[in-house]
């Protein structure tokens, strides 16, 4: 029964895991992988020697940090705020609300927000109507990208994260809380000392699964934005590597792109997890 | 005697000739919280109402632009907020024909098709890897987790579709992403977990494996495959980047999202074609380029609408389910 399931991704998945030893040749269409000549690691050395893929690089760990760190407490406040209101039907209200961009598609985002915050959007529209000159184009601008995609994602995605923490907040048992009344914890050390280490172990699991995505992340989003902002702010290495690879027509190099992509994020993973069980916490998986 | 009456009403030891002044302590709220402040709860309400406002506002704005006037849109100067001049015209276009039209067409086959295919395949293999202990149970479910973590990224992919011929072809849009393992586990874990006691009294019974399949799991499991339906359906509805690379240029048959990534990138890098750019024609009206535009969001976001509500209170089961096991 796992045969149809099996034989896609065998064919979607594990062949072109075989066809990343291209990385190590010099393809060429015609010749295919079994002709074209090896090269041994010579697509790497201009990959390591190439000051674009080091930027790229360089971008990619910038915009993952900025996003994790304005993105990652947004659900957790979230989640322990709609927990905190008694009727059942606002918080299943707000839940429906903040959850639905999750369903949206990133084109759809993006230009939601280009119609709100580009060139001729509404806040631009507004100021000028207000008496302000030449307001900053903050969907073109360079310097603010990375607090534009952080916003971009806070949209889509902080609802839906919500929900997981907003399980985990119910799986607190209320004895806890009652214990610490009864001790005479008002609700910020009952926040610091019961909600908080509650959700503790979702919120490490969670952290390490974003870091198996930190170099592969929002290849749409900076993709759909490269034209509009540039090459200096928004390449990452996922659209570099589409770039050189599918764009310019330079296969191998985008694959040697690709591979050292896909091997990073292996050693982070693992790394990650790592960190978890020295914490004392399960991660992804048990050791 | 007077006190622990009171403090069990939640009377913060007020005598009982105030009582009534005092704000009435709400039956739901947990014995041990205490009143909340009026700053406390002002400041909650502000926050929910401006994320509320967050996510509704474009949204809303958007919508009333799609069914605005050009002068509408002009008096505005961009999204329309206040709504006048409200006109089907956007809609009518679309209806009539063209391009986007079609890219909706083609977009709903497209969604359908490969929600069939992925849910058949998935349901087989979550049912088939549910058994513990079946031939190869354990081999079959690493083979499938690797992908999880490692591909081939996205040009080996490409070649390996070109290969199949399958460049131009929309059943490159459906069958590289036709099984999510993600999806595949949580299903599994739903079938392992709800109905493994049923499952093996049918099975003592003398039940075979399809009819266990048709009459005892899938009855049982509507909402985890309701959730699971919503979110491949989404995933087809919503992608864009495979359209990108396997028929980047033949404009003609592209799904919904590249029609409306078009009109973004054009709307990125002419700022003032909103307002100013020529549009198309209706007959001999002409009609507002926005609104057309905003008229195509609309159209990516309603189907998402309409099914989402019946979904939507299964999530967190789905999700948990997935985040625990997985």
């Amino acid at each position: 029964m796992c045969l149809p399931a099996l034989v896609l991704l065998l064919v979607f998945g594990y062949a072109p895991m075989l066809g990343l030893v291209m990385a190590f040749q010099d393809y060429d269409l015609y010749d295919g992988f079994l002709h074209s000549p090896w090269v041994g690691f010579a697509n790497f050395q201009q990959l390591f020697a190439d000051p674009g893929f080091w930027h790229a690089f360089t971008n990619t760990l910038v915009l993952f940090s900025v996003q994790l760190v304005l993105f990652f407490p947004v659900p957790i406040a979230l989640a322990i705020l709609l927990d905190s209101l008694l009727s059942r039907r606002l918080r299943s209200l707000i839940q429906s609300v903040v959850t639905l961009p999750h369903f949206f598609s990133m084109v759809m985002v993006v230009t939601i927000f280009n119609e709100m915050f580009g060139g001729s959007g509404l806040l631009d529209t507004f100021l000028r109507s207000h008496g302000v000159k030449n307001p900053a184009d903050i969907m073109t601008d360079p310097s603010t990208f990375k607090f534009l995609v952080s916003g971009q994602l806070i949209w889509k995605e902080a609802g839906w994260s919500m929900i997981v923490f907003l399980a985990a907040l119910a799986a607190i048992s209320p004895s806890l809380y009652e214990a610490a009344a009864v001790d005479g914890a008002g609700w910020w050390s009952r926040l610091r000392h019961i909600t908080l280490p509650g959700l503790k172990p979702i919120t490490i699991l969670l952290l390490i699964l974003q870091l198996g995505y930190a170099l592969t992340f929002g290849f749409e989003q900076m993709l759909i934005q490269l034209p509009a902002v540039g090459p200096g702010a928004g390449q990452v290495i996922t659209t570099f590597s589409y770039e050189n690879g599918i764009v310019n027509g330079d296969f191998s190099y985008g694959a040697a792109a690709g591979l050292f992509l896909g091997v990073t994020s292996v050693i982070l993973i693992l790394a990650a997890n790592k960190v978890a069980h020295l914490f004392g916490e399960a991660g992804l998986y048990r050791k | 005697m007077a006190t622990t009456i009171q403090s069990t009403t939640g009377g913060r030891g007020t005598t009982s000739a105030d009582a009534t002044t005092a704000r009435r302590r709400n039956a739901k709220r947990p014995i041990w919280q205490e009143q909340p402040s009026v700053a406390g709860q002002g400041a909650k309400g502000g926050v929910i109402v401006v994320a509320l406002l967050l996510i509704a506002f474009p949204l809303y704005s958007v919508a009333v632009t799609s069914f605005s006037t050009q002068a509408s849109i002009n008096v505005a100067g961009g999204l329309v907020v206040w709504p006048h001049g409200l006109t089907l015209n956007a809609y009518r276009l679309i209806i009539s024909g063209g391009v986007v039209g079609r890219a909706l067409i083609i977009s709903l086959a497209i969604t359908a098709a490969g929600t069939a295919i992925s849910m058949v395949v998935t349901v087989l293999a979550a049912y088939g890897l549910s058994r513990q202990g079946s031939f190869g149970h354990r081999t079959i479910l690493w083979v499938m987790m690797i992908t999880m973590f490692f591909n081939g990224g996205i040009i080996p992919l490409f070649l390996v579709v070109s290969a199949l011929g399958g460049y131009d072809q929309y059943w490159a849009l459906i069958l590289p992403s036709a099984v999510s393992v993600f999806n595949l586990i949580v299903m599994r874990a739903f079938f392992a977990s709800t109905a493994a006691e049923v499952i093996e009294s049918a099975r003592v019974d003398g039940a075979g494996d399809w009819a266990i399949l048709r009459r005892i799991v899938l009855p049982m499991s509507k909402p985890v495959i309701a959730v699971i339906a919503l979110f491949y359906a989404v995933g087809y509805w919503n992608s864009w980047f495979n359209i990108l690379l396997f028929m980047p240029s033949d404009s003609v048959r592209w799904p919904l999202q590249m029609v409306m990534y078009n009109y973004v990138t054009e709307g990125m890098t002419m700022p003032s074609s909103g307002t100013s750019g020529v549009g198309q024609y209706l007959g001999n009206q002409q009609i507002a380029p926005l609104s057309l535009q905003m008229a195509v969001v609309v159209l990516t976001v309603v189907p998402v609408l309409l099914v989402y509500p019946f979904v939507q209170k299964h999530f967190t089961k789905g999700v948990l389910l997935g985040a625990i096991k997985g």
